[in-house]
């Protein structure tokens, strides 16, 4: 299957290099390509492979798929694909921007999106999230669910954007539960935080040690750690980005769903359907783009109490009676 | 090793107390064309002291190495107690009963003298019942031999005569029968050295044999009972201690060689050029390796430097080659003092007109793998003559330089290019000595001059060191061969233990004369 | 010890099957997970000599290789082991933004020396603790530089987060250099002779690369200094005896290494990132020492080798665009391969060879 799948790449790729420069874009060649930590990291980089996967399952459309090793391919790897015709290219991390805005540049003709940056191109779109939202919505049943009163967040690398999930996030704890007290850290300052599970594992156990009793991380790799650590302990943990309530039934309370493959499976269909529109692109809780997952692995953890104050406070957020701060629009967060 | 009756009437196979402790039967050892050791045969008789002597080189560390498995003999047998023993390694010696004591010690620095003693023959995998067992044994050792050492120092916190007990200890404490010293005094004070021949009568009288190696006549005078000697890989005699002399000795030691004829008018010799006070250089290891030194050294001679190696020469070449600093006194060129600090190199002292032929020309005199040009310059390469612009080196000149050396001086074969490590011995060494004369010093130092040179080469050398005297220069001549030193010389002196132990003129003197001073003994002074 | 190998042997006939032992290896590698070895061959070819893109790749990279390769040979001369040279080429890319991000306002003309001057003395400057601390007080250089690429990796975090990044950006990284500090790309170099090939991060820096190779080369044959770093490095003692100072020798050594090793900043910070990033050398210090083991610590040797390095990183990328089911951990292998046979087996070819040799001798003899 795999050697197949490979043979069919490679001969459409032969064919279509040819193609290419003799009339551009032939055919339709969508690609993506993941940030470090690699497709299978239960978070971030997965979302967007499940949404070309599931792009690629239902319109029988071979896609491209790249992950890089080093900061230094990631420019590399999207003049590559972008050179040999592929089209949409869709890339997800921040630390795409700067590559981005060379590469965009170069290929005015290729359809590009990142995700969680904005580059101002006339062929990017740029998807962002309002994590949040989200984030503020798992606070609070984070809040409710708790019985120390304490709560704990961990985060990956030190940036604004896992800041804007923290703030969200407190600022749902507080909603719930103005007394309640949030532990707060973050795994590192470089992109190694990303990946890192021991440390993550430790920082939750440090927090659990305080009495928290439930831990929201937005640490991609490095959350498998957390999750486990509030497991083992006998604790809740909360996901982020994917739904990660299967990792350890039970012991998940939720996840804040952050639809990482929404943005790449509309990106490749829009193209495909000659609908690719660059720009700015906001996907919050009205537009589904961020949300919080109930599946059988943990509707048991969810009381109906929960259930109505999350729904009445979403309802309140489309509807702009609640007004989430956002992190990133001053660098700093009113609640803490 | 426990002495066992032989019961099944095979005399041979088993030790017996009437078997000498080692026999020796025909040892050679090769190393590459070297012949270290040449058909050596030895007994040593039980309960005795054997000393070994001989000079540096002589071959007596390749025997005592071939005895404790540190070497594997090309030829010959070893006898341990009257029983062909086959010696592997170390372990095989140990368990035939030798134990070695290194000049240099074989101790782990920061374990206890417990911890040492034990380290390599404990009994089990537990520590503890080892330690234990070896406490009650030290204890009595020490009773038994004036062996004191306190088991639970630290090994690094020792001095260096306690150090030497404690490897002794471990010796003993793997029963060793056999115990071989080398070279043990050469790092003890006097008193230690004292104390530690106390410890080797009480060692002989419990019925251990002991073979002491050294070159200090004194001490085979003092304490053996049988000396074997050696020279060049062969051992040349062994007497009874007894019924011999220093000179004796040092005449087997040195032996008689065949003199060199070398033409030389006679020197005249004009005013002193170097003078050398109370130099004094300690090195890192703290050993004192020139103990207050004085010489002058005058226009138009030749003072030959004899001695046995390691007595102090290398160390007086590299203070005046500026290779070493000194510890303390003071030497004056010209009537102007030189420095002998850390701060000095050999640089300085060429250009304060001091050329230096060094000792071993395959570490020092020579870049082996450098072609004979580059050589032909090396340590003058800084002088303006071989620069070109912007600190490129001038190499038209340095080639031109070196063909004129190597026609002068007769390098064959006459060819720059060629790497030094390619020419023979002879004419590498002519490469040093033309680059060091044609410098145009004041004072030439020169450390074996011919050693591992061809017989033509030497003439040669000679009479190119003589030249320079007669054009009114210093030279300042070390080496161990006598012959040599007794040919060239306008004066000699001899060192010893780091101290001038006598001075001469070659016609007043002989190698027997020489010989003695070698070894420390001065026989003039007693007239 | 008699030469027993001919020259050309040597230089040409050992590096080459060492290549294709390595390559032989690694192609049964790439059988054992399936995949065709040739095929995997000829794409890593292909995709880094087959195109003015991947030739450009590849020469932007073994530039790299030739200025951490000549670092390392540099120091190989004095005997010296410089295994520093990631720490010294990420601190020298410090120095290279600190520059360029300071007259980035004016001409690359001006910019560029600044900036080579900029990387060269932060990279001495790495390398100057090591060199002190070795001829001083004798720690082992080995063991300081390797820590030193731990230090200096800590200390451009910290400088990046707390100093050079962008207030509020998430990416760890300076500004972008304004246009004042961007050297020439080797597409805008064939552009004013009216060529056209692909845009790829290959710049000037490659011609700066070959200048050093050959001011190596000068310096360390022809010069005094070159004299005595060589002499030093036979044998230690000799160079005593001859009055060359240890200390000096091995600052100078050391120096020169670090400021090679730096301006390989100027090819990654200046020329392809044209701003500083987290991990701006990529392992390529490391590399260098291979490069420069396999190159004899010969200048020309050097750059031979650095293409070869060059080929397997943009050969290597090719094959996972290629052959995703060739996972990256694979072609780690193939290069660690190269760097293995290369570097530490060499011995493994050499004796054989010299048996061979001695006995065609004999037998013509």
């Amino acid at each position: 299957m795999n050697i197949l799948k490979t043979l069919v790449g490679a001969a459409a790729l032969l064919g279509s290099a040819t193609l290419a420069l003799a009339d551009g874009h032939a055919d339709f060649k969508p690609a993506v390509i993941f940030d470090l930590g690699g497709k299978f990291d239960r978070s971030f980089n997965q979302a967007s492979f499940e949404g070309a996967t599931r792009f690629s399952e239902e319109f029988d459309v071979e896609f491209r798929e790249f992950e890089i090793q080093s900061d230094a391919q990631r420019e590399q790897a999207l003049r590559r694909f972008a050179e040999q015709g592929n089209n949409p290219i869709v890339v997800a991390g921040f630390a795409y921007g700067s590559a981005m805005e060379t590469v965009a540049a170069e290929f005015p003709d290729t359809s590009f999106a990142i995700i969680d940056m904005v580059v101002d191109l006339p062929n990017v779109r740029s998807v962002v999230f309002n994590e949040h939202e989200g984030s503020f919505l798992v606070g609070m049943m984070a809040a409710m669910k708790s019985e120390t009163g304490k709560v704990g967040f961990v985060g990956g690398m030190d940036i604004p954007l896992i800041r804007k999930f923290a703030c969200g996030y407190v600022q749902g704890v507080k909603a719930a539960n103005p007394d309640a007290e949030v532990f707060q850290n973050m795994t590192g300052t470089t992109g190694a935080a990303w990946n890192d599970p021991v440390k993550g594992g430790e920082l939750a156990k440090g927090q659990m040690d305080q009495g928290a009793d439930v831990v929201y991380h937005a640490a991609g790799g490095t959350g498998r750690g957390v999750l486990q650590a509030a497991a083992d302990a006998g604790k809740l943990g909360i996901g982020v980005d994917s739904n990660q309530n299967y990792l350890h039934p039970g012991n998940v309370l939720t996840s804040m769903l952050k639809r990482v493959d929404v943005a790449v499976y509309n990106a490749f269909k829009d193209s495909m359907e000659g609908n690719f529109t660059a720009g700015f692109s906001v996907l919050g809780l009205a537009e589904d783009g961020v949300g919080y997952a109930v599946d059988e692995n943990n509707e048991t953890l969810i009381s109906e109490d929960m259930m109505k104050a999350v729904e009445d406070a979403k309802a309140k957020i489309i509807s702009g009676d609640i007004k989430v701060h956002n992190y990133m629009d001053d660098n700093s967060c009113p609640a803490s | 090793m426990a002495v066992t009756e032989d019961v099944t009437g095979q005399p041979d196979a088993a030790p017996t107390t009437t078997a000498p402790a080692i026999g020796l039967t025909g040892i050679s050892k090769a190393f590459g064309p070297v012949q270290a050791n040449k058909d050596i045969s030895m007994t040593v008789q039980r309960g005795t002291i054997h000393g070994i002597v001989g000079e540096n080189g002589a071959g007596k560390s390749t025997l005592m190495s071939i005895l404790y498995g540190f070497y594997k003999a090309d030829k010959g047998e070893i006898k341990i107690g009257g029983v062909p023993t086959i010696i592997h390694n170390s372990d095989d010696a140990i368990r035939a009963g030798i134990g070695m004591v290194h000049q240099h010690f074989m101790l782990v620095q920061n374990f206890t003298v417990l911890e040492n003693v034990v380290l390599g023959a404990e009994d089990g995998a537990l520590l503890r019942p080892s330690l234990a067992k070896a406490r009650d044994i030290l204890t009595s050792l020490a009773k038994d031999y004036e062996l004191e050492v306190d088991p639970d120092a630290i090994v690094g916190d020792l001095a260096v005569g306690l150090q030497q007990r404690v490897e002794i200890l471990k010796a003993l404490y793997r029963q060793a029968d056999i115990l071989i010293l080398d070279e043990p005094t050469g790092v003890l004070t006097p008193s230690e050295a004292d104390h530690l021949f106390r410890i080797l009568e009480g060692l002989k009288a419990q019925g251990k044999t002991i073979i002491l190696i050294t070159h200090k006549l004194r001490e085979i005078m003092a304490i053996t009972d049988t000396v074997s000697v050696m020279r060049r890989g062969e051992m040349t005699a062994t007497v009874k201690t007894a019924e011999t002399s220093p000179a004796q000795l040092a005449e087997l030691m040195v032996g008689r060689r065949v003199l060199l004829k070398i033409e030389k008018a006679p020197a005249q010799v004009g005013e002193t050029v170097m003078e050398i006070r109370d130099l004094r250089v300690v090195d890192e290891d703290g050993v004192e390796r020139l103990k207050s030194i004085n010489m002058d050294l005058k226009r138009g001679e030749i003072l030959g430097v004899a001695g046995v190696a390691g007595n102090g020469q290398s160390a007086l070449l590299e203070v005046l080659g500026g290779i070493a600093a000194a510890t303390s006194g003071t030497v004056t060129m010209n009537g102007e003092a030189m420095d002998l600090t850390h701060e000095a190199d050999a640089g300085k002292r060429r250009d304060r007109r001091i050329a230096h032929v060094p000792e071993d020309r395959h570490k020092l005199g020579l870049i082996m793998p450098y072609s004979a040009w580059e050589n032909a310059c090396f340590g003058y390469h800084d002088r303006s003559e071989y620069q070109a612009k912007a600190g490129l080196l001038n190499r038209l000149f340095m080639r031109d330089d070196a063909r004129a050396k190597i026609e002068k001086y007769d390098v064959r074969p006459p060819n720059c290019d060629l790497k030094a490590a390619n020419f023979s011995g002879g004419n590498q060494q002519k490469i040093v000595i033309a680059r060091e004369i044609e410098s145009n010093p004041d004072v030439l130092l020169v450390g074996q001059p011919t050693r591992g040179v061809d017989i033509g080469a030497i003439e040669f050398i000679h009479n190119q060191i003589v030249a320079l005297r007669d054009q009114g220069k210093a030279i300042l001549l070390v080496s161990v061969e006598l012959e040599e030193i007794l040919a060239l010389s306008d004066r000699i002196i001899v060192m010893f233990d780091g101290k001038i132990s006598g001075e001469r003129l070659p016609s007043e003197t002989d190698e027997n004369d020489l010989g003695l001073l070698m070894a420390g003994i001065d026989p003039k002074a007693n007239q | 010890m008699k030469k027993s190998l001919p020259t050309w042997a040597d230089v040409v006939l050992i590096p080459a099957i060492n290549v294709f032992l390595a390559f032989f290896v690694a192609g049964l590698v790439v059988l054992f997970i399936g995949e065709d070895p040739i095929r995997a061959m000829g794409i890593m070819i292909q995709g880094s000599l087959g195109s003015s893109y991947g030739i450009g790749y590849t020469l932007f990279y073994a530039t790299n290789f030739i200025f951490t390769g000549l670092a390392v040979a540099v120091a190989f001369h004095a005997s010296i082991f410089n295994i520093g040279g990631e720490g010294q080429a990420g601190v020298a890319g410090v120095g290279v933004a600190l520059v360029c991000l300071t007259v980035d306002q004016t001409h690359w003309l001006l910019a560029l020396p600044l900036a080579i001057m900029g990387g060269a003395v932060f990279g001495a400057g790495w390398a100057a603790i090591p060199a002190w601390l070795q001829a001083k007080r004798g720690s082992h250089i080995v063991i300081t530089t390797i820590m030193f690429n731990y230090i200096a990796a800590a200390l451009i975090i910290y400088l990046l987060n707390n100093y050079l990044k962008v207030p509020g950006a998430m990416a760890l990284e300076t500004r972008g250099f304004a246009e004042g500090a961007q050297i020439p790309a080797m597409h805008e170099i064939a552009s004013w002779f009216g060529a056209s090939i692909s845009r790829t991060p290959m710049n000037i820096s490659f011609f700066l690369a070959l200048l050093a190779s050959f001011l190596v080369w000068l310096l360390i044959w022809r010069s005094r200094i070159g004299y005595e770093i060589r002499a030093f490095g036979f044998s230690e003692k000799a160079a005593v005896y001859a009055g060359i100072k240890p200390v000096k020798i091995i600052m100078i050594a050391m120096l020169l290494s670090g400021a090679l090793a730096g301006l390989m900043a100027i090819n990654t910070v200046m020329g392809s990132e044209k701003r500083l990033v987290l991990d701006s050398v990529l392992g390529a210090g490391f590399v260098g020492i291979a490069v420069a083991l396999m190159g004899r610590s010969h200048p020309i040797g050097v750059i031979l080798a650095a293409l070869l390095f060059g080929v397997l990183y943009q050969g290597g990328a090719e094959l996972a665009f290629e052959i995703p089911s060739i996972p990256s951990q694979m072609i780690l292998t193939i290069q660690a391969l190269v760097i293995l046979f290369t570097g530490s087996l060499e011995n493994m070819v050499r004796f054989p060879l010299e048996k061979l040799f001695l006995r065609l001798n004999r037998g013509t003899a």
